[in-house]
């Protein structure tokens, strides 16, 4: 296991060496020192080219060695061709960088020889201890640092979600949604071939690590499936693992005799595996980004009981329909005091049941009132908040169709953007309050996110729901780890 | 891969906690008859040896013989069915058992995760259902319980015609004795219950099968 030192470099470097830059915006060697000067790195950066010309504004030095004496570098971003690597590595060493991360391809993922180059690399980088990640690997991503160490894009919000992914494309993706939701990112890395520091490595650090909430990882193939294990469920006693787990795994012979074996797919023993480690398993990679971003920014529930708060019958159904199918988050009945308790604030047509649906009968303080109700109310461990925007939308309608600002509507705009962007607040402050998960759904979220309601759940940092289904996966998730946590006297 | 006979199956399990039918062994006809005459009627007879790993799919099972005669026939049947490949073989006698409900349960050998224990709904549909759920070895309590309930179909496990629900406690210590022999004898390399009959709401382990590393 690497020491947390090397990782500790890598992700929060005082300065940073791109070696190999490149003059050439089409190649990684310029991507890689724009991407990091472009997005402000708190550092100092620094960077080689075999013919020493200023890149970005950026001098450069022939080799590592030739850098001034006191430059302080703790992270290589290695763009050379893999012949080069073992000399650099051994330069850096002898500067004092710490970690290294290694683009180059050429390695284990190119056969026989590129292995062997693998294996002469991580160890000669052990010798010198350096941290190696990599190699064939996008890059790394620090928002504590303003570090944006990577050959791709996004550079995403910052945030409390640490990933890690043993494929770079799942890292870009997981930032695009970081990006479109607004719920942040710590830090992110792509594992590229793991030859020194593996995906659990990366999920270890991030449990320790002060500004990582959650774990989000992408995994493929497991070398080592019960060192894996153990190594997940160590994390997961720490902080929430969300995994998205990627193509079948090679299965070995399956005994004719068996039956237990003939019912053994690799995906069953390793949904079990999950089960048994805490880790909660997505099925999509967007399930796997909005469980993180609910672990990064709701609390967990203490129980099962969500109550559904909506201004419209039907998506309280299909809500409830969601919930009751998820066999385990329970829409439990109101209790008498809390129904009295909401009477006092609403006309008698209300629903007087879970969902609660406020049936068109809230003025002004209403939703904000009836959510603090439910949300002190200890029968109730999460709520569910459906409708956000609807007013705004029509807002929006009124603002752009051609009699605005006239007739009243520029002061009715006004009231219904102002009230939507107070009760997405309202939750999040209810949420704090309260310790109990509230979550927003409405398809707003994308199809107007600017709508003041879906913008104030970002403003809140929250993730605002796509659909009512999807928070209800999501709060799914967070009752399971909750739960795990529970069953064994995690707290 | 080398296999323990049934009852020599069931013996190893029994001494983990997996419950069993009370059953006996025969060399003979006349044997097979004195031990149905104390199990009583009716009573399952089947022809067992460490090389018979597939006894419904040759016919060397007899369910509800119901007296003496039956007994002397089949017996007389299976003693006749045995092939010199078979090796030493002897008649087990059984009560014959009555349930709605099937479970499977089991220890797999997964060749990235080690040893796996696991739990499904049995029967005839067990295989297209594939309603399982596993955990690696060892588990804990918290596993086992765990485990039953994330099977799809748990709802069987409640009451059903007339039965009472699934003793889950037994249930849970069945899975743990399964993890419990998977980790202390490093000479099994699987283990099949199949079925666990649920018997007035206690599975049963009516036929088992322990393979053994090569």
């Amino acid at each position: 296991m690497p020491a947390p030192a090397g990782l500790r470099r890598l992700f929060d470097p005082r300065g940073v060496v791109v070696c190999g830059a490149s003059s050439h915006p089409g190649k990684f060697g310029f991507v890689a020192l724009h991407n990091i000067l472009s997005q402000g790195f708190e550092g100092r950066v620094f960077a080689t080219n075999r013919e020493g010309e200023s890149i970005l504004g950026v001098p450069t030095a022939r080799t590592v060695s030739e850098l001034p004496a006191d430059a302080p570098l703790d992270l290589a971003f290695v763009c050379t061709p893999a012949a080069a690597n073992e000399g650099l590595l051994r330069e850096c060493a002898q500067r004092g960088i710490a970690a290294a991360f290694v683009t180059s391809g050429g390695y284990g993922e190119a056969g026989e020889d590129g292995r062997a180059e693998e294996a002469k690399l991580v160890e000669l980088a052990e010798e010198l201890g350096i941290l190696l990640a990599g190699p064939n690997g996008q890059g790394v991503v620090s928002t504590p640092s303003n570090l944006c160490a990577q050959i791709v894009a996004p550079y995403p919000p910052p945030g409390r979600i640490g990933v890690a992914s043993q494929s770079g494309n799942f890292v870009s993706s997981f930032l695009n949604y970081a990006v479109q939701t607004g719920v942040g990112i710590s830090r992110a890395v792509s594992a590229g071939n793991a030859a020194m520091v593996t995906v659990p490595d990366y999920l270890d650090y991030y449990a320790d690590d002060a500004e990582t909430g959650v774990a989000l990882a992408y995994v493929e193939g497991i070398a080592d499936g019960r060192a894996f294990f153990e190594r997940i469920l160590s994390v997961a006693r720490r902080c929430p693992v969300v995994l998205l787990k990627g193509g079948a795994t090679a299965g070995g012979q399956r005994a004719a005799a068996s039956h237990t074996g003939a019912l053994a797919s690799d995906d069953r023993v390793f949904d079990g595996m999950c089960r048994q480690a805490g880790a909660t398993r997505a099925a999509s990679v967007e399930e796997a980004f909005e469980a993180a971003a609910t672990f990064a920014t709701q609390p967990l529930p203490a129980g099962p009981n969500v109550a559904v708060l909506t201004t419209a019958g039907g998506w309280g159904v299909v809500t409830a329909d969601a919930i009751v199918a998820s066999r385990e988050l329970v829409l439990a009945p109101l209790a008498p005091d809390l129904l009295a308790a909401i009477d006092e604030e609403l006309p008698p047509r209300w629903s007087r049941n879970n969902p609660i649906d406020l049936a068109g009968g809230e003025t002004r303080d209403t939703i904000p009132k009836v959510m603090e109700l439910v949300a002190a109310h200890p029968t109730v461990d999460a709520i569910l908040y459906l409708g956000l925007g609807i007013q705004s939308n029509q807002a929006a309608l009124m603002r752009a169709g051609g009699f605005y600002p006239g007739h009243g509507l520029e002061r009715i705009v006004a009231y219904h953007e102002r009230q939507d962007a107070r009760f997405a607040e309202a939750a999040a402050e209810i949420s704090d309050r309260w310790a109990k998960p509230i979550l927003t759904a409405t398809e707003l979220a994308v199809a107007a996110p600017d709508n003041p309601g879906p913008a104030a759940v970002r403003a809140s940092g929250r993730l605002c729901y796509a659909s009512s289904n999807r928070a209800v996966v999501a709060l799914g998730h967070l009752y399971r780890y909750a739960r795990w946590r529970q069953r064994r006297g995690l707290g | 891969m080398p296999t323990l006979s049934e009852a020599a199956s069931k013996a190893l399990l029994a001494t983990h906690g997996v419950p069993v039918p009370g059953e006996r062994t025969a060399a003979t006809v006349d044997g097979a008859v004195e031990a149905a005459e104390q199990i009583g009627y009716p009573v399952v007879l089947k022809l067992c040896g460490d090389r018979i790993a597939h006894k419904t799919e040759r016919g060397l099972v007899r369910l509800q013989l119901a007296d003496r005669a039956a007994v002397e026939i089949a017996a007389g049947e299976l003693l006749g069915a045995a092939q010199p490949s078979d090796g030493d073989v002897e008649l087990l006698v059984a009560p014959m058992l009555r349930a709605n409900r099937e479970l499977i349960a089991g220890v797999h050998r997964d060749p990235q995760f080690g040893p796996c224990v696991m739990v499904g709904i049995g029967g005839v549909l067990a295989e297209a259902l594939g309603d399982v759920a596993f955990r690696l070895v060892p588990i804990t309590p918290t596993d086992a319980e765990e485990m039953i309930d994330d099977l799809a179909m748990r709802e069987l496990l409640e009451p059903f015609r007339g039965e009472p629900a699934v003793d889950r406690g037994e249930l849970e210590r069945i899975l743990l004795g399964l993890s419990d022999a998977a980790r202390s004898e490093p000479r099994i390399d699987s283990i099949d219950l199949n079925p666990l009959l649920v018997v007035d709401g206690r599975p049963i382990a009516v036929d088992a099968l322990v393979e053994l590393v090569d």
